[in-house]
C-alpha cells in the first residue's frame, strides 16, 4: 500500500509504524557551485516536505530571483537569510528536515566557501555520514579534498561521494569512474575505507528518489535509498560505559541522584562505577526516569542514576565503568581547528569545556599546522582563522579523557575566550603527555609559610602594569625602596632584568608578549613562594595575562597595580623616545600604537599620575599594603 | 545492541539541553505560550529533573488577545503540576489600548509580545529563557543556534552567533547580556504530534475540531472569541467546524474547517495537508523574510 494511502486508510497503522522510525543526521559538504543547495531542495521535494504553499512561494521566487531560467529553482529553498539571498551564497550552517517511510533525517547543510573551515567542522560534528558532493565536470578538486579531510579529522566513518551534474557530462559512464578512482587514490591517505559513489543530477532528479533511466550502467542504490539503510552501527552502543555529571538532584534529604546523558555503553542497577578524577568506587542502586525506574539504559539516554554510597560527586566529573576506565592526566596532544579571527596565544589561558567540565587551559607548544588542501604539515608559531594544529594542551588540574577516536563525548572539547566569551577553537584529544603521569608534586615540609615566616613578612606579588613612559618602574622602584626600609625581602621583575636574560629569545609580537609575562608570571610564583615580596613592573597589556598570574597566587596574595596615564601624557613625557619611533614606524607592535592596552577594570589600586607624584604614589601604595595587614608580620 | 529512536534521541536531547541551561545559568525562564510545544516542552521539563519539580518558574507574555481556553488550560496546567507561574502583560500598551483591530498586528504584536517579553525579561532579570521554536517552522529558524545569545538590548544578530559543536554549549556571557535556549530545535512538526500522542500529553482543546463561532477576514477564519470582535454591519459569526495548527491572539490566528476530533485525526489531517503550519499566522506574512526582522528586534 502507498504511504499515503496508508495514512488515509490506517492511522493508526501509520503511526504505529511510524513509532520505531530512526534518526540519520547527515552533513553535506560541496564547493559554491556543485550544487550543494539544489540537491538538499530536491531531497525535500522528493520527500514531499514541500507544502503547497511554500512551493507557490518557491515558483514566485524561481521567475524573481531564481538562476534555473524561470525553472524551479530548488536552491532557493534551502537559503534562508535576507542578506545571503541577496549574495547567492549560504554563509553559515542550517538545519533541514525530512523523513521517509523508514527514517527521519537532519541533515546539517554547510557552505563550501573557502573561509568556511569552521562551519563544516561544526556542522560535521554531529553527523553520522557525509555527503561529498562533486561536480562531474571538474572531478576531485582542491575543495573536495578539504572537505574530505575535515571528516575524516571529525571522525565520520560513512561517506557518500555524490557525482552530480551527470546531465552536463551525458551520464557518461567513463567520467564517472574516472573520478571515483581519482577520489580513491586520495581517500586511502585518511583512511576513508566505506565509500559510496552515485552518479546523480540534482537538478533533474537523477539517482536521488528513483534510479535514472540515463544511467543504466549504475547498478548501485539510489542516494535516498542508501540514506534509508545505510547501518550507521554506533561505536558509542558497544564502548565502556561513560557519563557526565551535568546536574545533581537533590530534592530532599532522602534523594541524592546524578543526572546526565549515557555517552557510550550500557548501565545496569548492581553494576560497579567510579566516580573520576576523585576515583572513589561504588555501586548503582537505581536508575530513575519519571516514566518509572529502569533496569538498564543505553547510550544516548538522559537518566539519573542513585549510588550506593554516598561519595562526593558534582557537575563536571565522569561516571564510568570500572572495567575499562578512562585516563586522567592534566597535558594532553590534541588536534585544534580554530575557529576565530582572533589568532591562538600559546601560553594564554583559554576556557576548555569536555562533556560537563569547564577548566583552564592554554596551548603549551604547537607541534606543527595541517595544510588543509595537502595534508603537509607546517612548522607553526600560531594558529589563525580556519587553521589547524596538533598542539600540547597545559590544564590546570587532571581530568578524565578517552581519546577522540574511541568516544567524542569524552574526547571532544571547545575552546573559550575568557574575555569575549566567544568559542576559538574545536579540539580533539590524541592522548595523553606521558610526562604528566609522571610528574607528582613533591610534598615538602618546608612550605611557603614556613620560608615567610622565617623571614617574618607575608609574600605578595605587586603586579605593575600600565603605558609604556607611565612611571611603572619609577614608583615601583620607591615601594621597593620603603619596604627595604621597613625591613622586608623583596625582588623586583622588569623589562632590564628580564629581556636581557631570561627572556631574551622572545620580541614584541602578540605571542612573544604572552609569553613574556607567562614566565614572569610563573617566576614570581616561585620567588612568592620562597616567601618574597616581589614587584613586577611590566606593560603586561592583555587583561587574559594578567588575570593568568592573578590565578596561580593565592587569595589576597595578589595586587594589580594600575598606574593610569593618558597616552597623549605619555607620549609627551617619552623618556626612552620609543614613541617618536613608533610614530616613525620604526619600532613594530608598540602598546597604545600599534598595538592595544587593555585598560585593568578591577585592579586592587589605580594611581592617577595626574594627580599624584611618584613619592605620593608609593606611600599610597604602601599604606594600602597595610590596610590589607600585607605588612603586619 | 539496542538503539534509540528518532524520538527517544529528541526526548534525550531536549533533556540534556534544559539540565545544562539549569546547571550553568543563574537565573533560568520557561517561556511559557500554551501552544503545543510548549506543551512538549513543559513535559520535557518534567522528565529532566523528576523527581525535583523544574527549578524555575514559567512566564506567559499575556497579550491580553489570547483565546480564552488558552489561559484556563495554562492555570490548570500550572496548578496540576504544581509549578510557579508569571504572567506579564505590557501595561503601557494596556494604557495606550493596542489591540490588533485597532493596531494592526505588526504594532500589537510588537508592542504586546515582542516588547512585553524584553520588560518581563529585564524585570525579573532572567539570564536564560527555554523557547519551544524548532528549526523546520521556518527558513531563518533553520540557522539558529540551540543556544541564541541576545544582547542586553536583546537584538539577535545571526552573524555573531557561536559554533555548536557536538553536544558542547558555550554558556558564557557578559553582564546583561542572555540567553535564549531551544530545546525542540531538532523536533519536527510531526515528531512533536507523535510525541504528544504517544505520551499522552494534555494540550488546548482548540487543537481539536469542534463547532466554534467564525467570520471570514480576507480569506482567513476568525473565531470571534468576546465581544472585541468588530463586526460589519448585518454580519453574523457563522458555526462551523474548526480547529487550529497554531495558537496565539485570536484575532491573528486562523482557524482551519476540519472534523479532526482525535489525535489521530490530526496527524492523519497533517499528513495530507497542503500547507506548512505557520500559514495560519497572521504575522508572517506582513514581509519576505519577516520573522528574520522581527528576531533581530528582540521578538523570541
Amino acid at each position: 500500500m502507498d504511504v499515503s494511502d496508508l495514512i488515509e486508510k490506517d492511522i493508526l497503522g501509520y503511526l504505529k509504524a511510524h513509532q520505531n522510525k530512526g534518526l540519520l543526521r547527515f552533513v553535506t559538504c560541496g564547493s559554491v557551485d556543485d550544487g550543494k543547495s539544489t540537491l538538499i531542495g530536491r531531497l525535500l521535494y522528493d520527500s514531499k516536505m514541500i507544502f503547497e504553499d511554500q512551493l507557490a512561494a518557491l515558483e514566485s521566487d524561481s521567475k524573481k530571483v531564481g538562476t534555473q531560467g524561470g525553472d524551479i529553482d530548488f536552491a532557493l529553498l534551502v537559503d534562508g537569510l535576507a542578506a545571503e539571498r541577496e549574495q547567492g551564497i549560504t554563509i553559515d550552517v542550517a538545519y533541514r528536515f525530512f523523513s521517509t517511510d523508514k527514517r527521519k533525517f537532519i541533515v546539517a547543510d554547510t557552505p563550501g566557501h573557502e573561509q568556511y573551515t569552521r562551519n563544516m567542522i561544526t556542522g560535521a560534528s554531529t553527523a553520522d555520514l557525509a555527503v561529498i558532493l562533486m561536480d562531474a565536470r571538474k572531478g576531485v578538486l582542491v575543495q573536495t579534498r578539504r572537505h574530505s579531510f575535515l571528516v575524516s579529522l571529525i571522525g565520520i566513518k560513512h561517506v557518500v561521494l555524490a557525482i552530480n551534474k551527470m546531465d552536463l557530462v551525458g551520464h557518461s559512464e567513463e567520467t564517472f569512474n574516472k573520478i571515483v578512482a581519482d577520489y580513491r587514490t586520495f581517500a586511502k591517505q585518511i583512511g576513508f575505507e566505506n565509500i559510496l559513489a552515485i552518479p546523480i543530477s540534482g537538478l533533474k532528479g537523477d539517482n536521488i528518489k528513483d534510479p535514472s533511466t540515463s544511467t543504466p550502467w549504475y547498478k548501485g542504490p539510489t542516494l535516498m535509498n542508501h540514506l534509508e539503510t545505510v547501518q550507521v552501527e554506533d561505536n558509542a552502543q558497544s564502548g565502556p560505559f561513560r557519563m557526565w555529571t551535568q546536574w545533581v538532584n537533590r530534592p530532599d534529604l532522602d534523594f541524592r541522584g546524578f543526572a546526565g546523558q549515557i555517552s557510550s555503553g550500557i548501565i545496569r542497577t548492581g553494576d560497579r562505577i567510579r566516580a573520576l578524577p576523585s576515583g572513589k568506587d561504588s555501586k548503582v542502586t537505581r536508575i530513575v526516569t519519571k516514566d518509572g525506574d529502569l533496569s538498564e539504559a543505553v547510550a544516548g539516554q538522559s537518566v539519573t542514576i542513585t549510588l550506593k554510597d554516598e561519595i562526593d560527586i558534582s557537575r563536571g566529573d565522569l561516571i564510568a565503568g570500572v572495567d575499562s576506565l578512562p585516563g586522567v592526566a592534566d597535558q594532553f596532544n590534541a588536534t585544534l581547528v580554530w575557529m576565530s579571527e582572533t589568532p591562538l596565544l600559546p601560553g594564554r589561558p583559554y576556557w576548555l569545556k569536555l562533556g560537563s567540565r569547564v577548566i583552564s587551559a592554554s596551548v603549551t607548544d604547537i607541534k606543527h599546522k595541517i595544510h588543509v588542501n595537502t595534508l603537509e604539515q607546517l612548522a607553526a608559531k600560531t594558529l589563525e582563522l580556519n587553521e589547524i594544529g596538533s598542539v600540547n594542551l597545559g590544564i590546570d588540574q587532571a581530568i578524565p579523557f578517552d581519546a577522540y577516536t574511541e568516544n567524542k563525548d569524552t574526547g571532544g572539547f571547545i575552546l573559550i575566550d575568557r574575555m569575549t566569551n566567544t568559542t576559538v577553537a574545536a579540539g580533539m584529544i590524541n592522548f595523553a603527555l606521558r610526562r604528566s603521569q609522571n610528574i607528582h608534586w613533591q610534598a615538602v615540609d618546608v612550605d611557603k609559610t614556613a620560608r615567610a615566616s622565617a623571614k617574618r613578612q607575608k609574600p605578595a606579588l605587586l603586579w605593575f602594569t600600565g603605558l609604556s613612559g607611565s612611571g611603572k618602574s619609577t614608583i615601583a622602584n620607591l615601594v621597593e625602596k620603603q619596604l627595604f626600609a621597613l625591613g622586608r625581602h623583596t625582588y623586583m621583575l622588569d623589562g632590564d632584568n628580564v629581556r636581557h636574560g631570561l627572556n631574551r629569545d622572545l620580541g614584541f609580537t602578540d605571542t612573544d608578549r604572552v609569553e613574556n609575562i607567562r614566565r614572569v608570571a610563573e617566576v614570581s610564583k616561585l620567588m612568592v613562594d620562597a616567601g618574597l615580596i616581589v614587584l613586577t613592573s611590566f606593560i603586561s597589556p592583555f587583561k587574559a595575562e594578567r588575570q593568568m598570574a592573578r590565578g596561580l597566587m593565592a587569595e589576597g596574595e595578589f595586587l594589580e597595580v594600575f598606574i593610569k596615564t593618558s597616552l597623549a601624557e605619555a607620549e609627551r613625557r617619552d623618556p626612552k623616545g620609543l614613541y617618536k619611533r613608533a610614530r616613525a614606524s620604526q619600532i613594530q607592535n608598540f602598546t597604545g600604537i600599534t598595538s592595544a592596552y587593555e585598560e585593568p577594570e578591577t585592579a586592587e589600586i589605580v594611581i592617577d599620575t595626574s594627580k599624584l607624584s611618584a613619592e605620593e604614589a608609593a606611600t599610597h601604595i604602601i599604606k594600602q599594603m597595610q590596610d590589607r595587614g600585607l605588612l603586619t608580620p | 545492541m539496542p538503539t534509540l529512536n528518532n524520538l527517544q534521541r529528541l526526548e534525550a536531547e531536549s533533556i540534556h539541553i534544559m539540565r545544562e541551561v539549569v546547571a550553568e545559568c543563574e537565573n533560568p525562564v520557561f517561556l511559557y505560550s500554551v501552544g503545543k510545544d510548549s506543551a512538549v516542552m513543559l513535559h520535557l521539563a518534567m522528565k529532566a529533573f523528576y523527581p525535583s519539580k523544574p527549578p524555575f518558574p514559567l512566564l506567559h507574555v499575556d497579550t491580553t488577545w489570547k483565546f480564552k481556553e488558552m489561559i484556563s488550560f495554562r492555570d490548570k496546567m500550572v496548578k496540576d503540576l504544581g509549578l510557579e507561574l508569571r504572567v506579564h502583560i505590557n501595561q503601557d500598551g494596556v494604557a495606550q489600548g493596542v489591540g490588533p483591530f485597532t493596531h494592526g498586528s505588526a504594532l500589537h504584536t510588537d508592542i504586546m509580545k515582542t516588547q512585553g517579553l524584553k520588560q518581563a525579561l529585564d524585570k525579573w532579570n532572567f539570564d536564560a529563557a527555554f523557547g519551544g521554536a524548532r528549526r523546520d517552522e521556518e527558513k531563518s529558524r533553520a540557522k539558529e543556534r540551540i543556544f541564541s545569545f541576545r544582547s542586553a538590548q536583546h537584538r539577535w544578530d545571526p552573524k555573531q552567533q557561536r559554533p555548536e559543536l557536538w553536544q558542547l554549549y558555550n554558556t558564557k556571557k557578559h553582564k546583561g547580556e542572555s540567553i535564549r535556549a531551544f530545546p525542540l530545535s531538532n523536533w519536527t512538526e510531526l515528531d512533536i504530534w507523535q510525541y504528544i500522542y504517544l505520551e499522552n500529553i494534555p494540550i488546548v482543546p482548540l487543537y481539536f475540531a469542534a463547532k466554534r463561532p467564525v467570520v471570514e477576514r480576507d480569506g482567513t477564519l476568525i473565531m470571534v472569541d468576546d465581544d472585541r470582535m468588530p463586526l460589519k454591519p448585518g454580519e453574523k459569526p457563522m458555526m462551523k467546524s474548526v480547529r487550529f495548527r497554531t495558537l496565539g491572539c485570536y484575532p491573528l490566528t486562523g482557524a482551519i474547517e476540519s472534523e479532526a476530533a482525535t489525535l489521530p485525526d490530526i496527524i492523519q489531517e497533517m499528513l495530507l495537508t497542503k500547507s506548512s503550519e505557520r500559514q495560519g499566522r497572521v504575522i508572517d506574512h506582513d514581509s519576505t523574510a519577516s520573522m528574520e526582522k522581527k528576531k533581530q528586534e528582540g521578538y523570541f
